[in-house]
């Protein structure tokens, strides 16, 4: 076979075989996109429970928190970014990654040392291969998030917000993923979860005097305690699981732009080949008919 | 007498949810039962077993962990990292 056509085979069946693989990745992730909204899905009741209670405490009682204290004069922000263990996803890592650069940006801007915590491989490869610091990692667990990893996370952030500031403690967390809004769009947002802002859910009483009144068992502050880490950890749950169907949706969408790109290729290919063994056989006729006028007028 | 609604949701799922007269749990200060027309309340329960006696007189024993409950407008919801039915 001549050479010039042996190219553009070995150009198609590549072509072929990496089409099959990005195939199969289409539909693995199209498969865990739809498991991924279900436990979105599921993690929603509790999820709206605990915003319910925190907003009780917030509203039927005046109990000063820790974690809903503003620092007067904040110095450090501690940023925490959602990225996957796994890219081959489009722009959902550096889109994200951008975000949080930006949010930096401007948490630099009003005078506040930023400081990162990290979720997923490519946020803490992003951070190796600049050789920069970061306070905590976890990885491994973002194309299934679980609750343990999400208490574990929370557990350190709020560690973080309530040591000192000198004693390398922060003022504020923030917290950068990516959010699920259709399949087709997958929006970075950043959102600030520490110090608490007021939460939404229950109606301000319209008249103070008729204010139903709330039992707390033992008494409001214990109440507030307990509740608002579990509502800091039901919120970094919620951004896991969001940006883990995210990821299966940004993969499904780059492995489809992927096969279609394959077979254009071997369409393009294809055609390329079949010219060049046209070529071929009509320079072959022609060399023979050019062969046999010569001979015959000899 | 009027019913309790009543849901149980673990942080990845609702174990259960329904109709019943009456839930017992355990709060960090004691025992609390609970029946239809209680005054709204927020309690933190402890090692919590939770006992729900359906309307329809089955009992249902639910465990949940580091968890709380809340009361309002007859609706009890009680939630927990890890909850699951006994």
């Amino acid at each position: 076979m001549p050479a010039q056509v042996r190219v553009y085979r070995s150009r198609i069946r590549s072509a072929q075989t990496t089409k099959k693989i990005t195939r199969a990745m289409e539909l693995i992730s199209a498969s865990r996109i739809a498991k991924a909204q279900q436990r979105v899905a599921a993690s929603l009741p509790y999820a709206r429970a605990v915003t319910r209670a925190v907003s009780a405490v917030a509203t039927y009682s005046n109990v000063d928190h820790v974690l809903t204290r503003e620092a007067e004069n904040p110095k450090r922000a501690a940023i925490v970014i959602f990225t996957s263990d796994r890219g081959l996803a489009g722009a959902f890592n550096s889109n994200v990654l951008r975000k949080s650069e930006e949010l930096a940006e401007l948490l630099r801007d009003e005078g506040k040392e930023v400081v990162s915590f990290l979720v997923g491989r490519k946020a803490v490869g992003y951070y190796r291969f600049r050789r920069r610091e970061y306070i905590r990692d976890w990885v491994g667990g973002t194309d299934n998030p679980d609750a343990e990893t999400a208490h574990e996370i929370a557990d350190a952030v709020v560690e973080a917000f309530v040591q000192d500031t000198e004693q390398g403690g922060v003022d504020e967390i923030h917290i950068v993923y990516n959010r699920f809004v259709s399949m087709l769009t997958q929006t970075p947002e950043m959102l600030r979860l520490l110090p608490l802002e007021v939460v939404e859910g229950v109606d301000e009483p319209s008249d103070p005097k008729a204010l139903p009144l709330y039992e707390f068992e033992p008494d409001d502050g214990s109440v507030l305690d307990e509740l608002l880490p579990v509502y800091i950890e039901s919120r970094i749950y919620a951004a896991m699981l969001e940006s883990a169907a995210s990821k299966h949706a940004a993969t499904q969408r780059a492995m489809k732009a992927a096969s279609d790109n394959a077979d254009k290729l071997i369409r393009e290919y294809t055609r390329l080949a079949n010219n060049a063994r046209q070529q071929e056989i009509t320079q072959q006729i022609s060399e023979i008919v050019g062969g046999a006028d010569a001979l015959s007028s000899s | 007498m009027a019913d309790l609604t009543v849901n149980v949701v673990s942080a990845d799922e609702q174990v259960w949810s329904g109709q019943a007269s009456m839930v017992v749990a355990r709060t960090k200060v004691g025992e609390i039962g609970i029946l239809a027309g209680h005054q709204p309340l927020l309690g933190i329960l402890s090692a919590g077993e939770v006992r729900i006696t359906a309307t329809d007189g089955g009992r249902i024993t639910a465990n949940a962990e580091d968890g709380f409950i809340s009361v309002e407008n007859d609706t009890v919801t009680i939630a927990a990292r890890a909850a699951s039915l006994v």
